[in-house]
């Protein structure tokens, strides 16, 4: 099953709740996916800072002493932990740099996501437990996916969580299961991407990565995969100023959206955005099946 | 929507706030209605896409919905009349045997699917596969409907005011399908029929029955099964 929300801010006084509005919503969703739960909150990036949110098994072992050791790569790093997870700020062009030293000295830290603005943070639990031990409530942002996971395709480990983050600033979350994904990850793998699970979903959000990478922008990359992702999905992405949503052909994966001048919404169901400002007033819909809707904060400015 | 008065209205109206109660009293007390009884009417207020709301009606009930409800609502009602106002999830009125049930706002997927019997009257759009599996239930739709609708439908009949997406009437049996609108593609062995007087005066019925004026019979085609695929025949293996 799975469920999966989205919200997409238009009015900027709700930025200071949006870690709020989306948890509720996330927790909503419990039982149609409780064994895991992950949620990516785009936050105001900061001119020329970058963010890398990484995980560990041994956050104990892999985080002590990190900002001290990640310092030689940029004299301005900052890291903020946040239970299994932690945040590396740092210089933009001295970011890669960070990545690689922290690749080669913690090679148990896995990389959950990076860009401008974006901070994933996903495990294994229950939705309400995952939102709250990273305190997801009290963050701010622009806008924000999640997902609540009953995992089919790979097994239920903190990397098999949604979402899936194979770019900057982009990420992607998923409910359905695609039956080409083993044949797509190889031809993506031969166009140099890399891949940590053997989860369908990261494939799909490999796939997005490189067509953007190619220069779609992300309604384009969404209506080719259209064309080029077989089974069952309902895709809800992100990127760094975007909010997109598509459904396969077939459309047996739910799907609800609502729209105020506030706000976009997604929910796997309607019982998601029952708590949301002025949903009585809303315009709510279901997506068409086959059809891209994307949003984008720099283009609508 | 003023409640206070409407309860007012009705002296036995017996009001069930799911924001208040488990969704189980609602259930439970509709299913301990003894045959003759007289306190029938329901209302359900804060249903907040609650799935199963009224399910397994097997009494001559009235329940009015206050808001949009999620999955299954009102699924196997057999007699009973149910009014959502506002919209439903997927899968309303599955499997309805007799009765009526009525969705202010748009319906879900699979609405009104494998039904027996009585009407589904949706005033917004119906998503896709609106009345697969359809066993004898009639469905009006005031908007359009969505792909794969109708699919293998056995008998009753379904009538649409709007379009009607991809491949409608697929693998169809008895059932008889009247679209207003354009059809985007029609199903496997599904193909337009000719309107006889007979079919004229059955859709005029219907469309009394679910309280729509203003709307010729005439304005509609027929569209049904070719009977060709009923028995597997190799000839035709493409076509499944």
């Amino acid at each position: 099953m799975c469920g999966i929300v989205g919200l997409f801010l238009k009015d900027r006084s709700l930025e200071p709740q949006l870690g709020a509005m989306l948890s509720d919503m996330l927790v909503t969703m419990t039982d149609r996916g409780p064994d895991s739960a992950g949620i990516a909150i785009y936050g105001a990036p900061s001119d020329g800072r970058a963010k890398i949110t990484v995980q560990s098994a041994d956050p104990k072992q892999d985080f002590a002493g990190l900002k001290a050791l990640l310092k030689p790569a940029d004299s301005s790093v900052a890291v903020e932990l946040k239970s299994t997870h932690a945040v590396i700020e740092a210089s933009a062009d001295k970011a890669q740099a960070v990545r690689d030293l922290l690749v080669q000295e913690r090679p148990e830290i896995r990389v959950m996501g990076s860009g401008d603005s974006v901070e994933i943070y996903k495990e294994v639990g229950l939705p309400k437990d995952v939102v709250s031990r990273f305190g997801i409530r009290q963050m701010a942002g622009t806008h924000g996916i999640g997902h609540t996971r009953m995992a089919t395709e790979s097994a239920v480990t903190t990397l098999g969580a949604h979402p899936f983050s194979t770019g900057a600033d982009q990420c992607l979350v998923h409910n359905g299961s695609l039956s080409n994904h083993n044949n797509l990850r190889r031809e993506l793998v031969r166009e140099g991407m890399t891949f940590e699970t053997q989860n369908d979903t990261e494939v799909a959000a490999a796939y997005l990565s490189a067509e953007m990478a190619k220069g779609k922008d992300l309604g384009q990359a969404l209506t080719s995969a259209l064309d080029d992702l077989d089974g069952f999905f309902t895709f809800v992405v992100g990127t760094k100023s975007g909010f997109g949503v598509v459904r396969d052909p077939i459309a047996c994966k739910p799907a609800v959206m609502a729209e105020t001048d506030q706000y976009i919404a997604f929910g796997s169901e309607y019982r998601a955005l029952v708590n949301l400002p002025g949903i009585e007033n809303a315009r709510v819909w279901e997506p068409e099946p086959a059809t891209v809707y994307f949003w984008d904060h720099e283009k609508a400015a | 929507m003023d409640v206070s008065v409407k309860r007012e209205s009705l002296e036995a109206m017996r009001v069930f706030d799911l924001a208040k109660m488990p969704l189980r009293e609602l259930n439970s007390a509709l299913h301990a209605i003894a045959p003759g009884t007289n306190d029938t009417n329901f209302e359900v207020v804060n249903p907040r896409g609650s799935h199963a709301v009224a399910v397994g009606i097997d009494q001559p009930v009235t329940v009015e919905v206050r808001g949009s409800v999620g999955y299954y609502c009102a699924g196997m009602n057999d007699g009973g009349t149910v009014t959502v106002h506002g919209s439903a999830g997927p899968g309303v009125a599955e499997n309805m045997m007799s009765g009526t049930v009525v969705i202010e706002g748009d319906a879900s997927q699979y609405a009104g699917a494998t039904g027996r019997g009585g009407l589904l009257v949706i005033k917004g759009n119906a998503a896709s596969r609106c009345g697969i599996s359809m066993k004898g239930i009639d469905i009006v739709v005031q908007g359009n409907i969505g792909h794969m609708s109708a699919f293998m439908g056995q008998s009753g009949h379904l009538v649409v005011l709007g379009n009607a997406g991809d491949a409608l009437g697929d693998s169809l049996y008895e059932a008889k399908l009247f679209v207003r609108g354009e059809v985007k593609s029609l199903g496997a062995d599904c193909i337009q029929k000719e309107m006889k007087p007979k079919h004229l005066k059955l859709l005029a019925e219907l469309l009394e029955k679910a309280g729509i004026t203003g709307v010729a019979p005439e304005e509609f085609k027929r569209y049904g099964s070719a009977r060709t695929l009923y028995n597997f025949n190799i000839d035709n293996a493409d076509a499944y």
